[in-house]
């Protein structure tokens, strides 16, 4: 059975500012999603909160995989859920290898998975080893990343090929790109584009959150979402992603009421003041 | 199974201890001094040796010291340290029974979990087991005899080499250096003595605790090390294993003698009762090109002082300390290291990594002096505190004097407390809490941890994994 990835009239706040207001989405196994929105539209928002970041509140809403509500729950509890986030900055670990990090992180989703247990049983170091080897050949990665630290030094893109060998090592069920393809050069964007590629099937569904539809290139959707002001205002096929590529978010924001482009944070400063 | 039998050092002394994993047996010693430290407390511990009588002398000379010199007022909290509330000497009966089965659970669980060797588990216990082991620590006396390496406790090294440790005792670490040199001078009992002649290489660490059957655990060791000209030589000594004591002060002394070209490297680790004032005295000498490393890693305890000091005699000499705290609750590391340049074209390292927590405090305690005239001597220091939460604490007091020209030293020193990224990234994987922060807190110390022999690294993120368990939630 195919699980799926269920938002309901979700509202998230920063600092007590509402960033996303109401956003319905669904994201089944074996689908490939896009989540476009421009800066300050609420993407990373809604990434870190499906996530379980701290920072984020959650205000109202229902989120749930394969029927389990999962707000309540503990980041690595959504993550053995099988939610998977790709972060858009990844944050180093100093010290810590690649491959100790991944051993962990692979046991922890796997064997707690089926035992229930408090404590993560490694999964024998010749087995997991033979895993990793094989995957980053797969994505064409190279082997000393393995025993490099854990984002220690990397460079942009090598960053979001070490965020996709953990998506292609962890297995998860839903994935979640968060503008996996800022900050990277044409090439890189092919690259890692080319490496989601590989990973994609019946049992990985995918949510890709994008401002620029360059990635798309590469990874098809099925599904696109246009996020504006904290909330899906249009959905449909390929065609939402041309007219995007074409005449940009003006005459969908028009079409809703919206007038100016929300830029981060900082920018709804004026209009908060607005209201006092 | 045989029941093992076992020459018992430690004694129970009827002191309890709040300490998790701390136990004591109940031993009958044979010789026990009263409590508190004169002469005649003196006298007695030289008769029980039988030492000669220029280490009587010594002994009581350092004791005079000892009482004329005032109380230590800088580093850590001294003032519930009582001198004369403590058994200075303790001689334990030969043979004891002791079986495994008698050793607690909880135990032999933070043994299982350490991964430490069954002889040495079974030794750490105090059960039998110097069966196995003392093979072991045959096999290798025979093999050092070979290459005329002496590895032997101190007591032994005063009766079989006397002259060579007359030579050399006290000269790096005189008994008026400071009060607790000259109350380990005093009362010493136990530590190790090595030597290894011109041009050996000893290509093995040699463990302290293969000197099953000596008085390697005591409170007052005394351990002295000569590498001669072109020899090398690692000493392990102590182990993860939390070390129970039922004396609440435990001040070493530790003297190595690096001569021209030699490479001697000393390693630590300590995990001491949270009853224990650790109080140590370690220095070395280093001549010309010779290189000397101190790995210094110390857990546990109530108050530690320790920093491991090396004096560059001779030009070409390199140094090199690196050192780690963890303080928790109730704890204070007070640990650093010392670099004195008194020759010219001498480099030395300093690398310092703490974590505190619980509320506890560690403090990196550093002095770098180049002398008039040590000319183009290179020095780095560097330490990293890691705080874990809001109670705990952490300090720097760095020395830094430079009295020649042409010197090039570099100092930096940063906090940095476990992010809450870090923390949702790792969980975002899979990580529960407890595992993240553990796992940062390993990368932390991994420049040092990678450092020690393999099992020992093992060991080392073990400890660090039982002291970070019900740390968060």
């Amino acid at each position: 059975m195919s699980t799926e990835l269920v938002i309901k009239d979700l509202h998230v706040s920063v600092e007590e500012q509402p960033i996303i207001k109401g956003l319905n989405l669904s994201v089944k196994q074996g689908e490939i999603h896009a989540l476009m929105g421009p800066n300050g539209s609420g993407k990373s928002t809604l990434a870190n909160a499906l996530m379980g970041n701290p920072f984020y509140t959650i205000d109202s809403g229902e989120v749930t995989i394969g029927g389990v509500d999962i707000l309540e729950l503990e980041p690595n509890e959504r993550a053995k859920l099988g939610l998977f986030l790709a972060f858009q900055y990844p944050t180093a670990i100093p010290g810590v290898s690649m491959a100790n990090f991944l051993r962990m992180a692979v046991s922890a989703v796997r064997v707690e998975n089926s035992n229930g247990s408090e404590t993560t049983e490694l999964l024998p170091m010749r087995q997991f080893r033979r895993e990793l080897r094989a995957k980053m050949k797969q994505l064409g990665v190279d082997e000393s990343f393995a025993r490099r630290y854990l984002n220690d030094g990397f460079s942009g893109g090598e960053k979001k090929r070490a965020e996709v060998l953990q998506l292609a090592m962890l297995e998860p069920k839903i994935a979640i790109l968060d503008e996996t393809d800022s900050g990277l050069d044409i090439d890189a964007v092919r690259i890692v584009g080319e490496s989601v590629n590989q990973l994609i099937g019946p049992n990985l569904g995918v949510l890709i959150i994008t401002h620029y539809p360059r990635l798309l290139n590469y990874i098809r959707p099925q599904f696109i979402h246009i996020l504006l002001d904290g909330k899906v205002v249009e959905s449909g096929g390929w065609e939402l992603a041309e007219l995007l590529e074409n005449k940009g978010y003006d005459p969908i924001r028009e079409a809703h009421g919206l007038t100016e482009t929300v830029v981060e944070t900082e920018a709804e400063e004026p209009l908060a003041s607005l209201r006092v | 199974m045989a029941e093992l039998q076992k020459q018992q050092e430690a004694v129970d002394l009827g002191v309890s201890s709040e300490y998790k994993y701390g136990f004591h047996d109940d031993v009958k010693p044979v010789f026990k001094s009263r409590k508190g430290l004169d002469t005649e407390i003196i006298n007695q511990i030289c008769d029980v040796k039988g030492e000669p009588d220029w280490m009587r002398q010594y002994r009581l000379k350092a004791y005079e010291i000892f009482k004329q010199k005032p109380d230590l007022k800088w580093g850590g909290d001294l003032s519930g340290l009582d001198y004369d509330d403590i058994y200075y000497y303790v001689k334990a009966s030969d043979r004891v029974e002791r079986s495994w089965d008698e050793v607690p659970d909880d135990i032999k669980k933070t043994f299982d979990r350490l991964g430490i060797p069954e002889a040495e588990r079974k030794f750490l216990a105090g059960v039998g087991a110097q069966y196995d082991s003392e093979v072991v620590y045959h096999n290798i006396e025979e093999e050092l005899e070979k290459i005329g390496v002496i590895f032997v406790d101190t007591d032994t090294a005063i009766r079989e080499y006397p002259d060579l440790v007359k030579e050399y005792f006290g000269t790096v670490i005189p008994s008026a250096d400071n009060k607790l040199a000259a109350l380990n001078s005093a009362v010493w009992s136990g530590g190790s003595f090595i030597y290894v002649p011109p041009g050996v290489k000893v290509d093995y660490p040699l463990q302290a605790y293969f000197r099953i059957n000596s008085e390697n655990m005591g409170q007052f060791e005394r351990t002295l090390i000569i590498a001669d000209e072109g020899a090398e030589v690692h000493y392990v000594e102590g182990c993860t294993a939390p070390t129970f004591s039922s004396e609440s002060l435990h001040s070493a002394v530790v003297e190595i003698i690096c001569k021209k070209g030699s490479r001697v490297r000393y390693t630590t680790i300590q995990n001491w009762a949270n009853n224990v004032y650790n109080l140590v005295t370690k220095r070395s000498t280093a001549y010309e090109d010779a290189h000397m490393e101190w790995i210094d890693g110390n857990l546990g305890s109530k108050l530690t002082m320790k920093y491991p000091s090396i004096y560059m005699m001779e030009p070409g000499a390199h140094g090199e300390i690196l050192s780690i705290a963890f303080a928790t609750k109730g704890q204070h590391q007070d640990a650093g290291g010392k670099v004195i340049h008194c020759a010219p074209n001498t480099s030395s390292r300093i690398t310092s990594k703490s974590i505190s927590k619980d509320g506890g405090r560690s403090s990196y305690r550093g002095e770098l002096k180049v002398l008039n005239g040590a000319k183009g001597c290179k020095s780095n220091v560097e330490c990293d505190a890691l705080i874990l939460d809001e109670e705990s604490r952490s300090d720097t007091y760095p020395v830094i004097q430079i009295d020649a020209d042409d010197v090039n030293v570099g100092h930096e020193a940063r906090v940095s407390k476990i992010g809450e990224e870090q923390l949702f990234y790792l969980m975002s994987r899979g990580l529960s809490e407890e595992e993240a922060s553990t796992m940062i807190v390993n990368g932390f110390i991994e420049p040092l941890v990678k450092e020690l022999p393999m099992e020992y690294a093992v060991e080392m993120n073990r400890l660090i994994q039982l002291q970070m368990e019900g740390s968060v939630g």
